[in-house]
Order: C-alpha cells, then structure tokens, then sequence
C-alpha cells in the first residue's frame, strides 16, 4: 500500500491519560493512524503480577475504559489504532476487548498482537549479563526479578499493520516506535534508510507525550500564557512519503503548539541529543530547527539518522522491599515547630518498637518538599504538612511509619490535622540491560485465530 | 547585580533511572548569550549540590537556544525506589530557573 501522505495523531501519552482530547483528536483530526502511548517503565512489572494472579489480566486497567470511548468513533473514520496498552498480555487485551467491542457498536474489526517482548527466561539463561545502572551482575536480580522486557521496534508494529489488522495492541514497544511504525508500513519505507527512520522517529518522540507537545507541562501566568489549557488538544503529525513532517493539534482545541513548547519537548527525557537511542536507529536530534508556519503548526527539520545498535534494552522489575509514608498538617501560629515535633515523636516511637529502617525521608511540604532545599533558610508558611517515607524489607516496618504518623492526629502536637497518605506498598524497582537483539523472536498473531 | 535564569529562559524537566534531565531554553539571542556563558555545569551543580554529588553533563543546541543538562544521580536512587514525594523530578525545573547568573551588563563588560 504505497501513500504519498498520512496523519497520525496522539490518543494517550500515559496509561492515565485523560480520555476525552483522545475521543476529540478521532472526530477532528482526520486521521489515518492513531498511536496510543500508555506503558511507563515499571508499569509492566506491576501488569505481570496481576497476569500471574490471574491469567486473563495483566493489560493496561484503563483499557476497557479508554476503548470504549475511542475505538467506536476511530473504526467508523477507518482510523488504524496501535497501542502498547497491551502491557503484559497484549493477548488478554485482544480477547477481553473482542468481548467488549460488540456492546459498543463494533463488531467488526481485525486485531493483530505483538508478542515476544517479555525475556524472563532469557534473563534467568544469562545470568552473566551486566546491568546498565550500576555494572553489577543481572545475577543478583534474579532472585527478585518480576518482570523482564525487551523494547521492540517500529518493525514489529508495521508487520502488525501488514495483517491489515485494524488494531494493533503490543506490550513493550519503544514508545517513538508507535509513531515510526505505520509510517513504515504506509510508505514501505526501508528499514535501513536512516534518514527516514530519523525523521519518523522525531515524530514519535515529540508526540508520544501527548500534550506535553501542544502546552502541557509548559504554562506560568504572567510569563508564559497558553490559550484555553483546559481544552488542550494532543498532538498529530502529517508524514510524507518523502520523509518530510510537519506538526499540528486538533484543530479548535485549547493549548499552544510553537518553536518554545517543541523546543521543551524535543530535549524531554532526553540526553545527548546527537545519540537518541532507539530499536530503529540512533537519532541525532542535535541539529533540529522548528519553524511555525501558521498558528499551531510547526515544521522540524535536521533530523539525521546513524544506524540501529545490534542490542536491545530490557528493562528488569524487581522487588525492592516496601516504603511506608504518611502526612500530617500543621497550621497558624507555632505550625513549623509542631510540625517538627510531630516528626520527633514519629522517629523516637519507631526507635522505641525496635523498628529501623535502609533510608527514611522527612519533608516539611510547605516548605523543602520538592526541590530538597534547606528548611531553615525558607520562609515560614502559614500552614505546612509533615511527611515521613521510609523504605525497609519489613513489610510490617513500613506500615508502621504510616500508623505513627496517623497517631498523631490524638497523640502528637496540639493541632495536628488533615493526616493523609498512610500505607505501605511493595517497591517495584527496575533495572537495565542490553542483550543481542537476535536473541529476541517478537511474532504477530491474530487475535481471532488463537 | 544579578539575574534570574527564570527571567532568561524556559525549563522542562525529564527522567530516566537516577537521572534527572533538565532543559533551559533562552526567550532571546540576548538571554543566550549570557545562559551558554554563565550557566555552566559547575553552576548548576552547585545549585544541585544538595541533591547530588554529580556529575553533570552540558549539552548546547544554539539553533534552539537551547542548554540540555543531564544531572546523574539526582532522583533519590531512581523514580522506582524513591521516597521523594516528586519522584520524577518534575518540580527541578522550576529549581534550575532560580540559579542567579551575573546580569547582562556586568557579564557582557567581561565577556
């Protein structure tokens, strides 16, 4: 299917995406292709205990949600969907949402999975392997080891798009390769033509966060306004066939779309801006220029593309014992000292119970919370929240940092109110490493025929 | 005299492991000038001090006007493990727009 142009629009950048600029970027955007991004680093540790709870689980939760509002209006515009919401079961995924899909007025439609991302048993075969983070041996993971993913590449999502498949659901997948991959299967473009690559990859990388591109994560009043933010619209690009792009939004959505928020967007979670690393490629991102053309319209270029590594990253979910946190408020004349006594007697009666502890944090929110500064030299607010986490192997350790602090509301400083966040949760950690990529077999399969 | 990095320039901030990475860039070619001469890494290092003992690495995009500084070791161990209540170091960007840089004048009569 050779195409001189397509347009592919941002329905998600993370499993907890808001919904409806996903429904309005499907009515208005004239898409051919919507990619949605919803699988964070350690999310698919967590999808892998749910599936090893039960076997039907293990996708993204919100999927049922977010397809219902969205695959409706998509199949009657004939707009092809790719989403790695499939996480650790993108068959589950498939399955569940055929069960779904007719209540919704969808009955027909083809879906193609990709499998073969998840490594557990070639992680537990290579224990040799180093790890990226900290050069220590993978060995030492492996007796907590939850999950272990490899990130595919835009290869996979396009074979996925070659079934004809109107639906393509993944589990680990680089996130630009959501974008690159129906442009890969809508041009034929080769995989080894760089520069292409390099540009495709450009597009996924600016959009698959969604509205981080178009305003998001971006306005301060008085200094950098952005027009109707509650409205903010995602992302769609326009591909052509040649390898030039260009980006736009949902036309009548709120949000900016400029040099400025293009610019943020670009070095986002990124590092050496001239070695991207990606499954596809190593994209140079180093000479990119943004021009506006029009109002919320912009054209990247200088883009250049150097040739995929011959490793893929896995990324390891591990166990890493538990963290307890809780909060408690302070306000009005004396809260900073209260608030700091309250800390005391929190420590002091874990002391007392025997109870210790790897690391334990202590914030005055109000105060020191975010950037870890001195809370001596800051000013003393009106009213300020006490927060303790602490992580520990013990699990019972870490509950009770968050009963400690609840006490404090009866058995603390005068005037203590407003106790939040108690709890204890089981750390999933990860970790990193790089294995040959032929040691990897993703494969597609039909939804319906297995 | 002084000035803010907040009255030259925009930042956003990004994570990867322990890895904070924090962009800055320049509303003008006037605010550049003085950001890629003053906003060094040993500058902002310094003002990350209390989070991290380093390093951090400088990357310059002058057709953006754009610093991209890659701060290891700044995120409490790493987004999965840490007790920071902003794991992801979203907020570190509005960290790096308070670093006070020697102001135009002064850098431009030694620069």
């Amino acid at each position: 299917m050779a195409r001189d142009k397509i347009r592919i629009g941002c329905g998600a950048g993370f499993s907890d995406d808001r919904i409806p600029p996903g429904v309005e970027i499907v009515e208005r955007g004239e898409l051919d292709y919507l990619a949605m991004e919803c699988l964070a680093e350690r999310t698919i540790a967590r999808e892998t205990l749910d599936r090893a709870k039960d076997p039907t689980k293990g996708y993204t939760p919100v999927l049922l949600e977010r397809m219902e509002a969205i695959m409706p209006p998509a199949l009657k515009r004939g707009i092809k969907m790719v989403t790695n919401m499939g996480a650790a079961n993108p068959m589950g995924a498939a399955r569940v949402l055929r069960k779904h899909a007719p209540g919704w007025g969808c009955p027909d439609y083809t879906c193609a999975v990709v499998q073969g991302d998840e490594v557990t048993d070639l992680m537990r075969a290579h224990p040799e392997l180093t790890l990226m983070e900290d050069g220590a041996p993978l060995e030492s993971l492996l007796p907590k080891m939850a999950s272990a993913n490899a990130y595919l590449g835009a290869d996979v999502v396009a074979q996925g798009f070659a079934t004809g498949a109107d639906l393509v659901i993944t589990g680990r997948v680089a996130d630009p390769a959501l974008f690159l991959g129906p442009m890969l299967h809508a041009f034929g473009w080769s995989y080894d033509d760089y520069q292409k690559l390099a540009n495709g990859t450009l597009v996924g990388h600016l959009l698959e966060c969604s509205g981080q591109l178009t305003g998001g994560c971006f306005a301060d009043p008085g200094k950098k306004e952005v027009e109707d933010l509650a409205g903010l619209g995602y992302p769609l690009a326009d591909v052509w066939a040649d390898g030039r792009i260009e980006i736009s939004k949902t036309p009548g959505s709120g949000g900016r779309l400029d040099v400025a928020t293009c610019t943020e967007q670009l070095l986002y979670e990124m590092h050496d801006p001239s070695a991207y690393i990606t499954p596809d490629c190593v994209l140079d991102a180093s000479g990119v220029t943004f021009r506006q053309t029009e109002k919320d319209r912009v054209v990247p270029s200088g883009a250049r593309g150097k040739p995929r590594t011959p490793t893929l990253k896995v990324v390891v979910g591990y166990f890493d014992g538990y963290m307890g946190s809780g909060e408690m408020g302070f306000a009005g004349i004396n809260a900073v000292a209260r608030a700091k006594l309250g800390i005391e007697v929190v420590k002091e009666r874990l002391r007392r119970r025997g109870l210790t502890y790897e690391e334990m944090r202590i914030d005055l929110i109000g105060m020191n919370s975010l950037h870890g500064n001195d809370a001596e030299q800051a000013p003393e607010p009106y009213e300020v929240r006490l927060r303790i986490a602490a992580r520990t192997t013990d699990k019972k350790a870490a509950e009770a940092v968050g009963a400690e602090v609840r006490s404090l509301h009866m058995q603390g400083p005068t005037g203590a109110g407003g106790g939040i966040n108690f709890g204890a949760r089981q750390i999933l950690a990860v970790k990193s490493v790089l294995i040959p990529r032929e040691w990897v077999k993703p494969e597609i399969v039909m939804e319906h025929a297995a | 005299m002084s000035i803010r990095v907040y009255d030259l320039a925009h930042a956003r901030a990004g994570d990867k492991g322990n890895t904070s990475n924090i962009s800055v860039t320049a509303y003008s070619d006037e605010g550049w000038a003085v950001i890629q001469r003053e906003l060094t890494p040993e500058r902002v290092l310094a003002h990350f001090r209390h989070l991290t003992p380093g390093p951090v690495r400088r990357y310059e995009l002058p057709q953006l006007r754009a610093l991209n500084f890659v701060i290891e070791n700044a995120l409490g161990g790493g987004v999965t493990r840490s007790l920071a209540i902003d794991p992801h170091g979203k907020s570190l960007s509005a960290l790096m727009l308070t670093i006070a840089l020697p102001g135009h004048n002064q850098a431009g009569a030694s620069g």
